[in-house]
Formats: C-alpha cells, structure tokens, sequence
C-alpha cells in the first residue's frame, strides 16, 4: 500500500463500527429474510421456492399487491395536485408567507403518524367533522360512511404524504431560472401557457422525486392504511403482518416482504431512471 | 383582453387550490387540539363542552403512561446511537473518493428505500434464528438503523460546506487532531448535527413497523399502544396524547428552529 493509500483508509476509521453495526442488524437480517423465504413450511422442512409460487399463483394476493401499488400511485398524484399551486405561491410571495408555508409544511411532516392519523378518524367518523357539517347544512339526511372506506384513505394519507412532495417541488422552483418566464411573459403568453411549457417540464425532475417518495411512503402506510382503511381493505403491509404474527406463517411473510420490497424499490428505480433520461434529453435540446 | 381573463382564471385555480392544500395541512394538527379539550365522551366536532378531563384522566391512566416513558427512553438511546456512530460516518465518509465509501454511503442510505414492515420481519426473523432474546436493546438496535440515513445526510451535508482549509490550517499550526476536531469541525457542524438529532429522535419516537415486530411484552411503545386503542375503541384518551405530543413537538421545533435552523436543514434533505 501506497502512503496516499494509507492515509485514504485512514480516514474512513470512523466509519468501522456503523458498517460493523449495519452488517449486524441490517445486512444479517435481510439475508435471514431471503433464507426464510426460501423454506418450504412454517416448520423450515427443506428448500424450495413454493412460496413464490404460491403468490404469484394466487389471485387474492396479486390483487393485494396491485391494489396497494395503486393506492401509492393515486395518493402521490393527488399530492402532486396539490403542491404545484402551494410551490407556485411559495417562490411568489413575500419572506412572512413563504416562512408560514414552510411552517404549515413542516407541522405535519413532524407530527407523529398515529397523531395525524386519529385525526383523520376525527373528521371522517361518524359525528366527525364532515358529517355534522354536512348534516347540520341539510346537505345529507343520514350521516354517510367515509371512515374505512378507499376514498377515506386516499384523502388522508394525501394530507400526511404532501409535504414530501411539497419540499423538492418548491427546491426545484426555486432553482428555475426567472429570466425565462419573464421572457415568455414580455413575449405575451399567459400564465397557463408559461406554466405548462416551461415551468412543469423543467420541474419535472422534482416533481418525479416528489412523486416517488410519496408513491413509496403511501404504499407502505401502516398505520393509517389499517386505521382509516378499516380491517376491510387488505393491503401489504397489513397482509405482511397478519402471516407473520398473527398465523406464524413466516416464509410466506418472508416471501411477501421480498416481493412487496422488490415491487415498490422497482418502480422507483425504473420511473426515476427514465426521468434522468428524459432530462438528459431536456438538456440536450 | 382574453388573456388577462385567462390569467385571472389562472391565477384563481392556483389561489383555491393552494387556500385548499393550506387548510388541509393545518387542520389535523388544530382538529387534534380542539377535540382534546372537549368535555363529552366521544369524539363529537365540535365538542359539547369544554374541560381538562381527559388531560387527567391521562395522567391516571398507567396503561399510556408507561408506554410514553418508554418510548421516550428508546428514541433518545436510538438518536444518540445513530447521532455518534452515524456522525461519525458521516465525517469519515464527506471526502473520501474510495469507491468502498461510495457503496458504504449506499447501504447507510438504504433503510430509507426498504419498507420499513420488511425490515421489521427480517430482524425478528434473525434474532429468532440467532437464538437473540427481544429487549429493549434489540429495539433500539433496529431504531438506530432507521435513525441512521437522516443523520447521514444531514450532517453530512454539513460536512460538505466546511471548508477542509480551516481543518489543515490548525492541524499545520499545531493543533492535535482531537483539538481540531473539538475546536474547528464540531462546532462548524453543530446544525446539522442538532437538526438530524431532532429528526432522528421523532423517526424512532413514531416509528410502527419496526416496533411491531420487536417490542416484547415488557417494552411496549407508545405508538403501538396508541394504535391498539385506536383499532379497538375510538378513547378519547389518544386526544389528549396527541394534543401533548402535538405541543411538545412544536416547542421542540422551535428550540431546534432557534438552536440549528432546523427547517432549512430538513429541507435540504
């Protein structure tokens, strides 16, 4: 080893007992994972991809895949809704409005999960806010049914995931070059037109990032999937847990985790190489 | 004439949306709030009365309280775990070009990508096979890792802005390295540091997925308890836990706002 060797090794020292405690409780426990997953019965009797097999064979698994897989698709694309306009009065206003709007992004990006989600339960239950509202309006006659349903879920999980989408939106509007929209706009084009040929292609990259934290953190909602999904709509990561603890079937748990952790890492890394190549393309033009 | 029409059709679409986007990110938290006050025993909104009731029958109730404490010892055993070990990597890593702190950077990274329910089996699973009782250490092993990538990019983040002549600067006046570090790096790193520290120690603090799966009877966490409740019965109890949590956490984000700018560091995430 050459002394510049040396001394670059040196310096990584500090990195030792992370990577000891990463190879420990990390690296050990995804390979356990992908062993178990291999194992033909919950009694560990002999090798075998049955597992698999018996997922991909099974139509109620397949749709618990696809459904929760659309339900991050949906809930990052209402979060995309939301935040363009949200980023769009950020980068225009004044230092007191963009400190309340980080704030307000902030709050529930720091609240606690289960927090936001029993207040969802707030509002959508029975003599929750939407249905006193809408009955004391004379809106609706008998209070209607949003709590444990898709819809519910959706909306919910949009409010807690928006400030992941919101944060590399407003980044990547900050970073858009002016002069081009004061450009188009002394040349004469609306605010609509300058908004959809040239401020959202050249975010688009931010959005893309937005959109895929937000499709992976939505897939993998827990809590609020079970608590405002209701026991009815059986999604991965409550299917994951009722075959590891409540019928002890760990292979196939195994065998879900791995597919679902491979489905939802897939699309991520495929949508997020396509935008790289598209804004390749974006700079090469 | 027509475009000015279209820009304020425009303009109106993107106020009503944004007034909508704002209301929805703010009234949770104040739902939250409102309904801990109330005096009924349900969650009526708005509530028939107002009271502190369920403030004290919190403080009554061992069964949340117990819980709380412990989720508290866990998250702050799990953010100083991940705040030393990780800043540590962190420093090691920030201007290495070896390929291996590349890959070492990935991996650290990863626990952020992996659904978090996956990794709470998979450590179950290990411990399981390696014969590893559940504790309240094992807990805090598995926080620690998903504490572990926020620290990482922050801090290094702040690593990155230090300029490395201040460090070659003292050590060639004849500082030693531990004063170096001591004098020069950590306080030039003291916000990142204190910003991944405020994240890390809410990520453990709220985590489910990996909880589920490694808290034994003895350590029982808040959340789940709370999710337990939650998926029994509708207690108006969980009211007053969130409506404290809501308010802790915003006097911790102020202190981390005054202390570190913590928002700008997350933010950069």
């Amino acid at each position: 080893m050459s002394p510049a060797d040396t001394t670059a090794s040196r310096q990584l020292l500090p990195v030792v007992p992370l990577a000891a405690l990463f190879f420990a409780a990390f690296v050990l426990p995804l390979a356990a994972l992908v062993l178990v997953s291999l194992f033909r019965d919950p009694q560990f009797s002999g090798l075998s991809l049955v597992q698999y097999v018996r997922f991909l064979s099974d139509p109620f698994s397949l749709k618990v895949l696809s459904d929760t897989l659309w339900l991050g698709a949906e809930v990052a694309l209402a979060t995309l809704f939301l935040a363009y306009p949200l980023a769009l009065v950020y980068v225009g206003s004044s230092q007191f409005m963009r400190t309340l709007i980080t704030f307000l992004i902030m709050l529930p990006l720091l609240t606690s999960t289960v927090v936001r989600t029993f207040a969802w339960i707030v509002i959508l239950g029975r003599d929750g806010i939407v249905n006193s509202a809408m009955l004391s309006l004379g809106f609706w006659q008998a209070p209607a049914r949003l709590l444990y349903t898709w819809e519910g879920m959706v909306l919910a999980l949009t409010q807690i995931q928006l400030p992941l989408m919101a944060l590399p939106v407003i980044n990547s509007l900050l970073r858009l070059d002016g002069n081009l929209t004061r450009a188009a706009e002394g040349l004469g084009a609306s605010r609509a037109r300058i908004f959809i040929t040239i401020v959202l292609p050249l975010t688009l990259p931010g959005a893309i990032a937005g959109w895929l934290l937000v499709f992976a953190a939505a897939a993998t909602a827990f809590i609020t999937q079970t608590l405002v999904g209701g026991g009815r709509i059986i999604l991965m990561p409550s299917y994951i847990y009722q075959q590891a603890v409540g019928v002890q079937d760990w292979p196939f748990a195994a065998a879900l985790s791995l597919i679902f952790t491979l489905a939802v890492t897939g699309i991520v890394f495929a949508i997020g190489a396509l935008s790289r190549r598209y804004v390749r393309g974006v700079d090469a033009a | 004439m027509q475009r000015s029409l279209v820009d304020r059709v425009y303009s109106a679409v993107v106020g009503t949306i944004t007034g909508f986007g704002m209301l929805l990110l703010l009234a949770p938290t104040l739902v939250v709030l409102v309904i801990s006050f109330t005096g009924g025993i349900t969650l009526k909104f708005p509530p028939p009365s107002w009271s502190l009731r369920w403030y004290v029958e919190l403080l009554q109730s061992q069964e949340i309280m117990d819980p709380a404490l412990t989720s508290l010892k866990i998250a702050a055993a799990a953010t100083i775990l991940s705040a030393v070990l990780g800043g540590a990597a962190a420093l090691g890593l920030a201007r290495s070009k070896l390929k291996i702190a590349r890959a070492l950077d990935a991996l650290f990274m990863s626990p952020m990508v992996l659904p978090a329910m996956a990794f709470g089996l998979s450590l179950l699973l290990v411990f399981n096979l390696l014969g590893i009782r559940l504790s309240a250490a094992t807990l805090v092993l598995g926080h620690t890792v998903i504490c572990v990538p926020f620290v990482i990019r922050m801090v290094g983040a702040s690593v990155q802005q230090l300029n490395p002549v201040l460090i070659t600067c003292s050590l060639s006046l004849g500082a030693s390295r531990w004063y170096t570090f001591r004098r020069i790096t950590l306080p030039l790193i003291r916000r990142g540091i204190a910003a991944s520290c405020f994240v890390a120690f809410l990520t453990s603090f709220d985590n489910v997925p990996v909880s589920l799966f490694l808290a034994d009877a003895r350590t029982e966490v808040l959340p789940i308890k709370l999710w337990a409740i939650l998926e029994g019965s509708l207690d108006v109890r969980v009211a007053a836990v969130s409506g404290v949590i809501v308010l802790l956490t915003l006097a911790g984000l102020v202190c981390a706002e005054i202390f570190g700018g913590v928002s700008r560091q997350i933010g950069n995430r």
